[in-house]
């Protein structure tokens, strides 16, 4: 199908998209591969789209005291092939190849992945995993919020009317830590049925539940199984049954532990 | 706020100017305003492929791109790629392997080999399939698609 009509408009600068945010039934176009199939398929019918693709500022990966920033507008292409990603934050370097394929990795952008907050993406069990923080800048200010509350539900996030998120805080890997990224999918690159990203005890799931779903290591293998199987109901899509995908979660957990 | 705007960006070598819509997205804007119908338009939300085009040297989805978003960018099609020869060996392997049947995902699938192999030194048979992993063909004919690729990987 072709998208509802919208106008348009390109921003140069924050201030300026905080302005245009402001107008009635605007919404924030960033790399657009997942708002353009919802136009294209009529689930979201914005007045105004504001394409913050032209803001440069928020285009930079960079190290400093400790964290890697990385811009909202980095693509999954630019985070693919950064020698800076790669050296400190393996664990959504390692992920970046399970996102889309290499036409969309192009375009999608790491903000909007965040911003969506679909609870199949890679990028947000990737965040509470590594406890990042989400950086978010609005008309009135901006703050800083850890990925864990970030993340409040499906598609929704602690994002306030008119705020955008603007840079990712990613602590740099220490030598010691063990990351795993896995995913089991029908198709490489599709959305995965379930997916683990795996930071030393802290093993986070996507596909399981209505946003990132955290659970702890919890010693040994056995007692960390029970402690999923306890903790996460996950709901059933159209062909794996919540059983299915809580076995499958239990697999990759085995497998990640092995891994580390 | 503004529904139609005007562009300039540069298809296959030459600057075009024109008044578009927002709502259109950048493969109906080079099919209907262009003629350019060599890009297809399949599934429209990013899923098979076939509408694969390269924007500023970089493979995009031509349905998920406004056709506004390209305003200032140089954008080239299985048109261009073709007169410009740079996708002669393909075409050839293609033709030779068999690897087109009804031809809808070609142009797409062209694309994408050739972002491959301009991209990568050699890659394997696996990293070919990888890498068209996001290209469909509901003809199932992968196998020869594969086969044109990797001929023209060990040229």
């Amino acid at each position: 199908m072709k998208a509802p009509a919208f106008a348009y408009a390109k921003p140069a600068s924050l201030a300026e998209a905080f302005e245009l945010l402001a107008r009635p039934g605007a919404t924030v176009l960033a790399g657009g591969q997942s708002l353009i199939p919802s136009l294209n398929m009529r689930l979201s019918s914005p007045e105004l789209l504001v394409d913050i693709g032209g803001i440069e500022q928020l285009k930079h990966v960079e190290r400093k005291n400790g964290s890697v920033h990385i811009g909202a507008l980095v693509t999954h292409a630019g985070l693919e092939t950064s020698e800076v990603v790669r050296k400190h934050v393996p664990l959504l370097a390692l992920a970046v190849p399970h996102v889309a394929h290499a036409a969309i990795r192009n375009r999608g952008t790491l903000g909007g992945s965040l911003a969506l907050a679909d609870p199949a993406a890679e990028y947000p069990a990737v965040a509470v995993a590594l406890e990042a923080w989400i950086h978010v800048e609005g008309p009135r200010g901006a703050r800083r919020v850890a990925a864990a509350d970030f993340f409040k539900g499906l598609f929704e996030t602690d994002l306030r009317p008119g705020e955008l998120l603007t840079t990712v805080e990613f602590p740099v890997a220490k030598a010691t830590d063990r990351s795993v990224f896995l995913e089991l999918a029908r198709r490489h690159g599709d959305y995965a049925i379930v997916g683990l990203a795996a930071h030393n005890d802290r093993f986070v799931f996507l596909g399981m539940g209505l946003k990132p779903e955290l659970v702890k290591g919890a010693g040994s293998i056995e007692k960390t199984r029970e402690t999923l199987k306890k903790s996460l109901k996950p709901p059933a899509d159209l062909y794996n049954a919540s059983a299915t995908k809580l076995h499958l979660a239990g697999v990759l957990l085995e497998r990640a532990w092995n891994t580390r | 706020m503004e529904h139609a705007l005007d562009i300039t960006l540069t298809v296959n070598g030459t600057s075009v100017s024109r008044r578009v819509q927002a709502r259109q997205h950048l493969v109906d804007f080079l099919r209907e305003e262009l003629g350019l119908t060599g890009s297809h338009v399949g599934c429209e939300h990013g899923v098979c492929g076939a509408c694969t085009l390269r924007v500023d040297g970089k493979l995009v989805r031509g349905c998920l791109m406004l056709a506004v978003q390209a305003n200032g960018c140089r954008v080239d099609t299985v048109e261009g790629l073709s007169d410009s020869k740079e996708l002669a060996r393909l075409q050839k392997a293609f033709h030779e392997k068999n690897a087109l049947q009804c031809g809808f995902c070609t142009p797409g699938m062209l694309l994408a080999a050739q972002d491959l192999i301009s991209s990568s030194r050699k890659p394997t048979r696996e990293e070919i399939r990888l890498h068209i992993s996001g290209n469909y063909c509901r003809c199932t004919g992968y196998q020869a698609i594969v086969d044109a690729i990797e001929e023209v990987v060990n040229g």
